[in-house]
């Protein structure tokens, strides 16, 4: 058994925004962190490890040096990375990404108790679109925004969180889920791990690694191949500090009636 | 030469920022107000591998070498020394001591507890009449049979009423003087082991501080560690390394320190504009960098030549004496730059001042390490 986790290095939104003439984000002149939906299905992953005993794999699509995140991940435990790194899909979206990434895990292999983890949705595009894509173009069951996880045999019990209650789910492995933060808290590195982070194995996939793949169609990968057009890219305007009314007696509502009046809101 | 740390040195910087700003920064105002041990967080020091981490893994450590403790202890002690300093004396003067001078079933038993056993450390050398001058310790020690009998009492001892493995010295022979002394690893289950009064002091509040007293104490014969008479020899050689843990922690207090005065500076507006525009500032700022850079260097290299089984007394005794005298310079400039505000417990600064006074005092004074410094210039 073998759980194979999704992640995508996203640009920290704390630091400064950097964008191309074409609109997309600049990412090679960003600081990035993992995706932090992504360290959720990490986590989860790493849970099923520690009490099943299976391996975990991490598989992104980046530049090269999305591979420091990849040590990073194995610095908290996860056995083995993938890279699927290519000019060829620089610019991809999520169509074209899901395409990509779901021919590089066949060609790695599933078998019939594995388990494909995703992060809800990426905090950079916001979509929530590559996993369930993944799962359409692997011909696997799916379950989204995943809370809770069990899994008993080729069984997994899951609970959904939905905006308005949740849903318990069975599905037979191999199957896809994506994950919520609320499923878990990711761990830390661990001193064991970094020390052995180096010597795990990285696998590169490139575009001739996966051209020839029934998956594949060349024309829908990279930018050009892209159906989805981004306009542009910005910062929104940064609001103005707020202020706080401390206290509920009637002493604090004059003073917030005083304030709107004064401001002519009221 | 190459100053650049390896991948897995800044993945241990990364993943020590990291849980230093979740897990410790949140509780460590708390920790000095309340003066508790902060057992939670230790806890998951043991479990990300960080208490017992220069063990090696056969015995449940990870087999980090010294610089990456000294980073390990650098970044808590930019939030908490005490945090810092519980870990510097169970790495530094606990394990090492076992791993370096244990035999095969010492190691076998006593290394694995303190690692993935979760058991605390602690190393038991001054006495009220022992302080710097450590070879006048009363605390006896004698053979009996299958076993020892000690007793005497040992004060300021870190982790103290938390620990559960000790390394202590004794006299076994005092007609011999400082060949007289011999270590010896015990246990707080051991009978006639007790804990005496927990110290209050002016800073590190979260660091238990205890007096441990020996009243007919049973050491098992095997727990010996090194030969009688070699005790002096090894606390000697064990403090050399504990100065790379502590000088780790006053580089921690400075930079901790120096960074609250750049985030306070820059948004504290008087006659104008922000003080960090003003010249003084700059140049007091300016001043903290290059000392905390210095000093880095200074700690890290003590802790290359420790790995590399080169002799690094003197470059140990000089990273502690720089940059803990650089933390207190450091720190009390902090407190003035934030006037009054720093002078109340509303900023962590004025902690950071009563926590880096200690590390001018504790593993060989300041005026020690010159001491040790001077003795190895040839003189």
């Amino acid at each position: 058994m073998k759980i194979i986790v999704t992640v995508k290095q996203v640009p920290d939104t704390s630091g400064r925004i950097a964008v191309n003439p074409d609109g997309t984000l600049n990412r090679a002149s960003m600081q990035t962190i993992i995706n932090p939906d992504d360290l959720n299905a990490i986590e989860a992953a790493l849970d099923l490890k520690d009490e099943l005993g299976c391996k975990v794999v991490a598989i992104t699509m980046g530049p090269p040096p999305a591979e420091g995140m990849l040590r990073e991940l194995m610095a908290m435990g996860v056995d083995e990375s993938i890279l699927v790194s290519g000019r060829e899909f620089s610019g991809s979206d999520t169509y074209a990404t899901s395409q990509i990434l779901a021919a590089a895990i066949d060609t790695y292999g599933i078998d019939e108790d594995d388990i494909i983890m995703s992060g809800r949705q990426a905090i950079d595009g916001d979509t929530a679109q590559v996993g369930p894509q993944m799962a359409e173009k692997l011909g696997l069951p799916q379950v989204s925004y995943a809370g809770e996880i069990k899994k008993e045999g080729n069984t997994l019990t899951i609970k959904r969180m939905l905006e308005d209650g949740y849903m318990t789910l069975r599905v037979k492995t191999p199957c896809l889920v994506t994950c919520i933060k609320e499923l878990n808290t990711p761990r830390f590195m661990n001193v064991w791990d970094i020390l052995h982070t180096y010597e795990k194995p990285l696998k590169v996939m490139d575009y001739e690694a996966l051209k020839d793949h029934p998956l594949m169609d060349k024309s829908t990968i990279g930018l050009q191949g892209s159906p989805t057009n981004i306009l542009t890219s910005f910062t929104p305007p940064l609001k103005g500090a707020g202020r706080i009314l401390e206290g509920s007696g009637k002493e604090t509502t004059d003073e917030l009636a005083g304030i709107l009046s004064d401001k002519h809101i009221i | 030469m190459d100053f650049n740390l390896s991948n897995e040195h800044k993945l241990i910087r990364k993943m020590m920022a990291e849980f230093t700003e979740e897990v410790v920064k949140p509780i460590t105002a708390e920790t000095d107000r309340t003066a508790e041990y902060p057992r939670e967080t230790i806890e998951k020091l043991f479990d990300v591998g960080i208490m017992g981490m220069c063990v090696p893994e056969e015995y449940g450590g990870a087999g980090a070498d010294p610089l990456a403790s000294a980073i390990a202890i650098e970044e808590l002690a930019k939030q908490c020394a005490s945090t810092a300093d519980i870990l510097a004396t169970h790495n530094g003067l606990c394990c090492d001591p076992i791993l370096t001078y244990g035999t095969e079933e010492q190691k076998a038993k006593y290394l694995p507890m303190l690692t993935k056993g979760h058991k605390v450390g602690a190393f038991c050398l001054t006495e009220p009449n022992a302080g710097s001058d450590a070879s006048k310790g009363q605390t006896e020690c004698k053979l009996e049979g299958d076993h020892y009998v000690m007793n005497g009492s040992k004060i300021f001892i870190t982790n103290g009423y938390v620990a559960e493995v000790f390394v202590v010295f004794a006299m076994t022979d005092k007609s011999k003087g400082t060949k007289g002394i011999s270590a010896f690893i015990v246990e707080n289950t051991f009978p006639g082991f007790s804990v005496g009064k927990h110290e209050v002091k002016m800073g590190l509040h979260g660091s238990p501080t205890a007096e441990i007293v020996f009243q007919d104490c049973i050491i098992p014969k095997e727990n010996l560690l090194g030969k009688e008479g070699q005790g002096f020899k090894i606390a000697m050689a064990t403090l050399d390394g504990g100065r790379i843990g502590i000088a780790a922690q006053a580089l921690g207090i400075a930079e901790g320190a120096m960074a609250e005065a750049i985030n306070y500076t820059k948004g504290r507006v008087q006659f104008g504009k922000p003080i960090s525009k003003f010249q003084n500032t700059q140049f007091v700022l300016a001043d903290m960098e290059l000392g905390c850079e210095a000093g880095r260097l200074l700690v890290y290299q003590a802790a290359v030549k420790k790995a590399n089984g080169e002799r690094y007394t003197k470059e140990a005794a000089m990273a502690k004496l720089f940059n803990s005298e650089h933390a207190m310079k450091t720190t009390t400039k902090v407190v003035q730059m934030f006037g009054g505000y720093g002078y109340t417990n509303d900023y962590p600064v004025e902690r950071m001042m009563r926590d880096a006074k200690i590390t001018e005092i504790y593993e060989g004074t300041s005026e020690v390490q010159r001491i040790v410094i001077s003795a190895n210039m040839g003189l």
